[in-house]
């Protein structure tokens, strides 16, 4: 949000109680630069007001329905400033402090408000961008809780993909692919990142750009020289380095 | 490790116990009638020291042979032929010595005058050994029991704290803190309002105050604290909740832990209710059956595909562990989370009396 002089900040409060909407919606009374443009009560209408009317600011929760506050943030990139606002949470709590995220804790006075709104601002001055929102998302996930689902999004539409559902994920430039029942869902995350998110009892990095869902494999033949490939139930080739045959027979070895 | 060799204390007094049987069998001895009281006397203190030893063994063929473990009849013939042989090397070693005392000349022809009382010794030796067998079966008995009761107290120890840490963990930060912002909104857009939820709240935490020092408590405070819960998130969630509940007001002066559905109903606000953007229901049934136990269902509606809750199931575990630690194999319980509805089904007996409060 790069803003001229007399500009005003575009905003959306995210949250499913109306009470909860109701107290930020007061204190953005008295700040006149500020422009309430939407309300949303749940995860995918943030998605899609996010989309088309492009905020400056959001104020996001945590826990709604459809998707939580960290799904969103990876749905809507990194271009806009984000203030979640959270009743309690140590995890994601712990997340804002280390990736230096701007928060308000449930109850909050206009004091802290003003804090969390003048960092905000001060940060669209600096022109620091937020860090990857699924790095974030991973920082704020309770240890030993692997993803069970992934969001994703094409235009104004968001898909849950289950990790259930997933027959591999392919690399690709700053993408992901997440390969589903036929389908191919691209989302904008590291292959590592998605890598470290997923239980490792179920997935397995086999290559440099592929991490499979072990449940698919139904063999794996030898390919070229030090390589082999992985057939899928569905007759999917997928190459498999040799650091991931190592894993993949370290796994069934197991 | 033998019961009696593992304490000097307990040595002694065994010794001691046998001071009267050597009584006994200098009197035994000169019942055939050629022993003197002297001689007989001189010979039964060591006999008597020799059989205490013997007898001390004993405790390891009574270890080996657990008298759940085996029929009677084994038990018999293994004590009673050893009986027979530690009575026969007795019935031996006082031979020995009356033969070997009998070349001082004052114990003139002792060895023969011996002879009659061998059958004595042995038959003697027999029932000394039997008795030994009864002694340490009952030492071994009182050790297992011991050892059941100080189980059966680390159990409720453990049953204790899995309720005190259930209470610590119950009343939730996020419904507190959530609780608190509603009435932060409600003081500038509607004050009597936000009077109404500080009530409310204020209701719900002074019920939860004193639980932690009860064991149970009527059936009919836990549905009332049910209801003050939910009062408060009728605050929060507006019409998004809806709570049905079908109640066997006969059943509600039965005993419970305290905060055993409280948890559930909470768990279907979080998991249920706080996910479904139109709000859905909950429903609370409380039956008595006919044999007396009492059933209660906590169902609520539910998105499937609802993204995870940042809090794991510890009310859930919570509930199961104390129905479990109260009433053992005569609860059950049991879950089910279909497409649409999640159930939790409980069932345990009513106890009529409420003994503590």
């Amino acid at each position: 949000m790069n803003l001229q002089d007399g500009q005003k900040i575009r905003a959306i409060i995210v949250d499913d109680e109306e009470l909860a909407r109701q107290v930020i919606r007061e204190f953005v009374g008295a700040h006149p630069e500020i422009e309430l443009v939407a309300e949303c009560s749940n995860g995918f209408e943030a998605v899609k007001s996010v989309t088309e009317l492009k905020p400056d600011l959001l104020f996001l929760d945590i826990q709604m329905p459809k998707l939580d506050g960290f799904e969103v943030l990876e749905l809507i990139g990194n271009d806009l400033r984000v203030i979640f606002v959270t009743a309690f949470d140590r995890y994601a709590i712990k997340a804002f402090e280390v990736h230096a995220v701007d928060y308000l804790l449930k109850p909050f006075g206009a004091d802290r408000f003003e804090a969390a709104l003048n960092r905000a601002k001060q940060r669209v001055a600096a022109g620091k961008p937020h860090r990857p929102p699924a790095e974030l998302a991973a920082a704020a996930r309770p240890p030993s809780q692997f993803l069970d689902r992934i969001a994703v999004r094409d235009g104004t539409r968001v898909y849950i993909v289950p990790v259930a559902k997933l027959d591999y994920v392919e690399a690709q430039d700053d993408y992901v692919a997440l390969a589903t029942e036929g389908k191919k869902h691209l989302k904008q995350q590291t292959i590592s990142s998605l890598e470290s998110a997923l239980d490792p009892s179920r997935f397995l990095r086999i290559h440099r750009s592929f991490i499979v869902n072990l449940e698919r494999v139904v063999k794996v033949e030898p390919y070229a020289k030090d390589t082999h490939v992985a057939v899928l139930q569905n007759g999917t080739q997928l190459p498999v380095s040799r650091a991931g045959y190592a894993r993949l027979r370290a796994f069934l070895d197991r | 490790m033998h019961p009696i060799f593992s304490n000097l204390r307990r040595l002694g007094l065994y010794l001691l116990s046998w001071i009267p049987i050597a009584g006994m069998l200098a009197y035994l001895l000169t019942i055939p009638g050629q022993l003197s009281m002297r001689e007989a006397a001189i010979l039964s203190i060591p006999l008597s020291l020799i059989y205490a030893f013997i007898c001390l063994s004993s405790w390891y063929s009574c270890r080996g042979n657990p008298l759940e473990k085996y029929g009677l009849g084994r038990l018999i013939a293994t004590h009673v032929t050893a009986a027979l042989i530690a009575s026969v090397v007795w019935g031996f070693a006082a031979a020995g010595m009356a033969s070997s005392l009998s070349k001082m000349p004052s114990f003139p022809e002792l060895n023969t005058r011996f002879r009659p009382a061998i059958p004595v010794i042995v038959g003697s030796g027999i029932l000394l050994y039997l008795l030994s067998v009864t002694f340490f079966y009952i030492v071994i008995a009182v050790d297992l029991s011991r050892d059941a009761e100080a189980r059966v107290m680390q159990a409720s120890v453990l049953a204790r704290d899995a309720e005190l840490k259930a209470l610590k963990a119950q009343v939730n930060p996020h419904f507190l803190f959530n609780s608190l912002n509603s009435i932060s909104a409600l003081t500038t857009s509607d004050s009597a309002k936000a009077r109404e939820m500080c009530i409310l709240l204020g209701d719900f935490l002074r019920r939860t105050l004193g639980l932690g020092e009860k064991t149970a408590i009527p059936l009919e405070e836990e549905l009332s604290l049910i209801h003050a819960f939910l009062a408060v998130e009728k605050v929060r969630f507006g019409a998004r909740i809806q709570m049905e509940e079908n109640i066997d007001k006969s059943a509600l002066d039965a005993p419970v832990p305290p905060l055993l559905l409280q948890p559930l109903v909470e768990n279907a606000v979080v998991h249920g209710i706080a996910n479904l953007v139109e709000g859905g229901w909950i429903r609370l049934s409380i039956q008595s059956q006919e044999n007396g136990d009492i059933s209660i269902v906590v169902e609520n509606t539910l998105d499937p595909e609802a993204p995870a809750r940042r809090r794991n199931g510890v009310g859930l575990a919570n509930v199961r562990q104390r129905l479990q630690a109260r009433y053992g194999s005569r609860a059950s319980f049991a879950v089910k989370a279909g497409a649409e509805a999640y159930t939790v089904t409980l069932t345990f007996p009513a106890e009529r009396k409420l003994q503590t409060t």
